[in-house]
């Protein structure tokens, strides 16, 4: 590929190419602070290529694959490769990373301790996850965490906040433009901005840590909170791993011990602020 | 290139050595990209690689291990499923391979579940496969229908709970590839596993991984293909094989199988202008697991069609097919 860019993120390695160079430029300049070892072995290649010849040049339209690709992923628009990229990059995780367990979930840390909250796009989870790592959290990541198949830890994989629509003016506001990606406007999922992690969540990124608390966040609610019993929070959990049936028996031994003993939750809120004095109400009483 | 990379590496393993990163990620790339990552992985297991390898390697073997074992289960269930009727169930491709302990079985990428039975029994099989719980992917009536007058094997199906497929075969061409290999001779001298399961004889195996690389198809996989025919051949009597070949009609392509797996996997072997041509074709790969040579690509895209079917009605099968939407990739 034309140009290219090798990132590390967590305990994974990409290498990505690109037809053209409006993608690789905007990572670079994003994941200015995370390692990029232009000599490194990658666990992954991403490749973002156009869908036809044509296309290369004419209304450029990017079709995203790698080692491990989906036959009928969507073309995207060039205006959108960064997204692009990003979304190459967690299909190769999703698909093809075996080293620990993937949970869909956002995590902070705090005292050496990790809250993870899982839930569906548009839940909250990321954004909660992005608030919480600028009041004293250390952000651990708002896509996957990895949950290790023999310590129990959770490890984190920080990168680029993906904030959507409404979310995005409430993190800016916080962050700063100086953190802040170029906005994507109509994507499929909506408005996209992407947020770049504090300089401490980046310098961790190899630490992991237990987790003590498990929190499913559903935003747009009176605020409620829930029980929710441990069969349900494994068959929750299995439906948001994509690798679960691939590692076999180790997955189901660590998930069991996950269930078992990380104290869980169900919070639904109106607002953030809400949903983050009830985050630290709940981290006092049951982590 | 960087399918040429790979096919060296699984020639010599050792030669891994002068490999800088750039190398090794166009080794990984490749390997993925032609589903030789877990046959890379086992030809690597004694061979001094970086650190950074090591668990894009262990990663692929266990992946490797996890579809064996997925692929035994699931020719277990359809031995459970078929034993009521009495027929011979021969296990094919990876499947095969692994249940027979073959060296070509180590590290191999095994997606369907593909078996031959007799074809007096297809319409008991399949009724006993959808009581056993397996139905319909293809919705589409020609589709369906293409499959029952034309193809070598039903529909595939896929299992309703455990989500895996199965193709059903009664021969090993399609019924309008201009040979006819003798699939009542193969059934017959297959070799029993136990639980009414069976593999083809040495020399059957050489002639039905050869009829579907060379005799049909568009040569995707053909690097795959050509890895298990290489260790398939280890085991085959030659006059045997030259008897059966003949036999099925596939002496010439086994006699171009085995030039091609001598030249790219063994210790080399005079290659025809044509068999050149494959070889160009197999090796259009690059660092980034990108498909090269897009016109010679095309071209066998365009000739796998052209096997299998007289030009009229290729003719209207492509009319069909662009009508809907299709379009070659």
């Amino acid at each position: 590929m034309r140009h290219q860019l090798t990132l590390r993120i967590g305990p994974a390695t990409f290498r990505i190419g690109s037809a053209w160079p409006a993608p690789i430029a905007q990572l670079t300049s994003l994941y200015a602070t995370y390692p990029q070892p232009a000599d490194a072995i990658a666990d992954f290649t991403v490749r973002l290529q156009p869908t036809s010849l044509v296309r290369r040049f004419i209304h450029p339209s990017i079709f995203i694959t790698g080692d491990h690709g989906l036959a009928d992923a969507a073309p995207m628009s060039l205006s959108h490769g960064l997204l692009a990229a990003e979304m190459g990059m967690n299909l190769q995780m999703a698909l093809g990373w075996r080293r620990h367990l993937l949970l869909h979930a956002s995590s902070v840390e705090k005292d050496g301790r990790v809250l993870v909250m899982t839930g569906e796009s548009g839940s909250g989870k990321s954004t909660l996850a992005a608030l919480l790592g600028e009041r004293g959290w250390r952000f651990m990541g708002d896509e996957f965490a990895l949950l290790d198949l023999e310590s129990g830890a959770i490890l984190p994989f920080p990168r680029l906040v993906s904030l959507k629509n409404r979310a995005i003016g409430v993190v800016a506001g916080e962050v700063g433009a100086a953190r802040m990606g170029p906005l994507l406007a109509a994507t499929a999922k909506g408005d996209i901005r992407h947020m770049v992690p504090r300089a401490d969540a980046v310098a961790h990124m190899g630490q992991g840590a237990m987790p003590a608390l498990l929190l499913f966040p559903r935003f747009g609610h009176a605020a409620d909170m829930r029980a929710v019993g441990q069969a349900e929070i494994f068959m929750r959990l299995t439906q948001a791993s994509t690798n679960y049936v691939a590692l076999g028996e180790p997955a189901f031994t660590a998930l069991t011990r996950f269930v078992r003993d990380v104290p869980a939750r169900a919070i639904d809120f109106p607002t953030g602020e809400e949903a983050i004095a009830m985050v630290e109400r709940l981290w006092e009483e049951m982590a | 290139m960087s399918a040429a990379l790979l096919v060296r590496t699984l020639r010599d393993p050792a030669s891994v050595a002068a490999l800088d990163a750039s190398g090794w990620n166009s080794l990984i790339a490749a390997a993925r990209a032609e589903r030789l990552i877990g046959t890379l992985a086992f030809r690597l297991a004694d061979v001094t690689v970086p650190p950074a390898v090591m668990p894009i390697l262990s990663d692929a073997r266990a992946d490797a291990a996890r579809e064996a074992r997925q692929a035994l289960w699931e020719a277990d269930r359809a031995a459970q499923a078929l034993g009521p009727l009495g027929v011979r169930v021969v296990l094919l491709k990876g499947t095969a391979y692994a249940a027979a302990g073959l060296k070509a079985r180590q590290g191999r990428f095994i997606g369907d579940l593909d078996i031959l039975v007799p074809v007096e029994a297809m319409a008991a099989v399949e009724q006993a496969l959808i009581v056993a719980g397996w139905e319909w992917v293809k919705d589409d009536p020609y589709d369906d229908a293409y499959y029952r007058q034309w193809m070598h094997e039903l529909p595939p199906m896929i299992h309703a709970t455990r989500d895996r497929m199965i193709d059903v075969h009664h021969t090993i061409l399609p019924l309008t590839a201009r040979q006819t290999p003798d699939a009542a001779a193969m059934i017959a001298d297959a070799m029993p596993l136990g639980d009414g399961l069976y593999v083809l004889s040495p020399e059957d195996r050489v002639v039905h991984a050869v009829a579907h690389m060379l005799a049909d198809g568009d040569l995707q996989g053909g690097l795959r293909n050509l890895w298990d025919i290489h260790h398939l051949l280890a085991d085959t009597e030659p006059n045997i094989l030259e008897a059966r070949a003949a036999r099925h009609g596939l002496g010439f392509h086994v006699r171009q199988a085995q030039r091609l797996a001598a030249a790219l996997y063994g210790s080399g072997a005079r290659l025809t202008l044509w068999d050149r041509l494959i070889r160009a074709r197999l090796l259009a790969r690059n660092g980034w697991g990108r498909e090269t040579r897009k016109a010679l690509v095309f071209a066998f895209f365009l000739r796998s069609h052209w096997l299998r079917m007289p030009p009229l009605m290729l003719a209207r099968h492509l009319w069909t097919k662009w009508r809907k939407g299709h379009r070659p990739q």
